[in-house]
């Protein structure tokens, strides 16, 4: 085996692969947060919809956002092979669990991110899916010489219901609790540990992770029950 | 003070091994060791077999004791080997379970002895330095700055107990290879081979069959030498720059 397949096939190697596809992450997260809020203009979905097809249509962004499909997949499958070699080497369990230390999220990585995956299909599905390939409406707006796809009413009607509303508050409880693990996980194992950084970066963290989904969360419940 | 202890009795590596329960009378002053040195009198004078614990210095440095006391490795006391753990932390009246450290790593032998073997492969693999430094330098020959001689110093007192790994979710023996490592790489002796060692060690590590570090720190707070996970972040490092940055082709 040559050097680089050893070395991203060994234990660290592998965690790199997390660490680095879920720090990409973490940045998309919050532009596609800003990018989002426009949800909430009161403009008739003008500023969300002529965004929307801007990053749809936009050459660099398209190419930037292969590179995150690649990374999702990769996240979760290397995430899933890693929590499979990490169960399967306590074959035997404890007879007394009273020991558990560390934090239940830091524990439960694996089943937050089948949840956030199952969160995302369906989200993907409702949304990106139909902006790329179903039949949406086109509205033309004042000031714009061709007409775009109306992805504001498509989620205006999915947020008038409640139990898809209820879904995406799941679903950002989950996103919570793997951030509030994930985001200082990954500068540990890129070896950034350093007393004078690591609280830093343990807070904003913290911060990072209660903002983030607390302002998808608030969309669909705005829309619900605001709009 | 009268206990009742669940103990896990196996007979061999192959033995599917179950609880069984005890009553022995303790006092205060005893340690944990003793108290089970108490249970094991009192079996072997009614002709049973006595629990096959692992001890040896029983005076906290020697990592030889391995045993799960209500779940946590070491038992409840921070900082504190089993051997160091005294009765007078429990109450009269009291259930304890006792169980070996369990990973896959880790074959039970004999009821709460463990085979840890595998962490003198991973010594053995790269935990040293390779050439002969001579005796004891005197003080001070070789100047070196003292937050660097200390930090060294908090990685060397690991005595390789396996606790980090009875405690970590995942059975990795992260907080060991890489508590080994730093008191090695940090020292000009030993950081010359620095590099080629965090490949060696991370190497058989893997082989060994323990799980990955996912960060829980689970280890760090059960550890009976407190060593940081710290160590895992400087072991990250070497292992990353040896892999990326090293001109040296590891076949």
């Amino acid at each position: 085996m040559n050097w680089f397949l050893r070395f991203f096939t060994s234990s660290i190697g592998r965690k790199l692969i997390m660490s680095l596809t879920g720090l990409f992450l973490i940045v998309f997260l919050v532009i596609h947060l800003i990018g989002n809020l426009q949800l909430l203009n009161d403009d008739n979905g003008l500023s969300f919809n002529t965004y929307a097809y801007f990053m749809t249509t936009n050459g660099l962004i398209k190419t930037v956002s292969y590179g995150l499909y690649l990374f999702i997949l990769l996240h979760a499958f290397q995430g899933i092979l890693i929590a499979k070699v990490n169960k399967s080497s306590r074959k035997n369990r404890y007879v007394s669990n009273q020991g558990q230390v560390a934090n239940w999220e830091s524990r439960n990585m694996a089943i937050l991110g089948i949840l956030i995956f199952a969160f995302l299909l369906m989200h993907m599905g409702d949304f990106w899916l139909k902006m790329k390939m179903g039949q949406l409406d086109m509205v033309k707006y004042d000031g714009y010489d061709h007409p775009v796809k109306d992805l504001y009413g498509r989620v205006s009607i999915a947020f008038n219901q409640l139990w898809i509303v209820a879904i995406y508050v799941i679903g950002q409880i989950a996103l919570y609790l793997h951030l509030k693990h994930g985001f200082a996980s990954a500068f540990q194992t890129l070896g950034w540990n350093h007393p004078k950084y690591t609280p830093l970066i343990k807070s904003v963290g913290l911060v990072y992770a209660i903002l983030i989904p607390l302002g998808f969360a608030l969309i669909p419940l705005y829309i619900y029950f605001v709009k | 003070m009268k206990l009742t202890l669940q103990i896990w009795r196996q007979n061999g590596p192959q033995d599917k091994g179950k609880i069984e329960n005890y009553q022995v009378d303790a006092t205060e002053e005893m340690s944990f060791l003793e108290m089970l040195d108490v249970l094991n009198q009192q079996l072997i004078e009614e002709k049973k077999d006595p629990v096959a614990f692992d001890h040896d210095c029983r005076e906290g440095i020697c990592g030889a004791c391995s045993m799960v006391i209500n779940g946590r490795p070491h038992g409840p006391q921070k900082a504190t080997t089993t051997c160091q753990l005294h009765m007078r932390h429990f109450k009269d009246g009291d259930t304890i379970v006792i169980e070996p450290f369990r990973a896959n790593a880790f074959p039970v032998v004999k009821d709460l002895v463990v085979d840890r073997s595998a962490f003198d492969r991973i010594i053995q693999s790269g935990g040293y330095i390779s050439v002969n430094t001579g005796q004891a330098p005197d003080g001070n020959d070789i100047p070196i700055e003292k937050g660097i001689s200390a930090t060294a110093f908090d990685a060397a007192a690991c005595i390789g107990c396996g606790a980090c790994v009875a405690a970590c979710p995942n059975a990795s023996a992260m907080l060991f290879t890489s508590a080994k490592v730093s008191h090695l790489a940090l020292l000009p002796q030993g950081a010359v081979e620095g590099e080629r060692r965090a490949q060696s060690m991370v190497a058989q590590m893997d082989k060994e069959g323990f799980g990955f570090c996912s960060n829980t720190g689970a280890c760090e707070i059960e550890c009976p030498k407190e060593i940081s996970i710290s160590n895992i972040a400087r072991l990250n490092r070497q292992y990353l720059k040896s892999s990326i940055a090293s001109s040296e082709i590891n076949e």
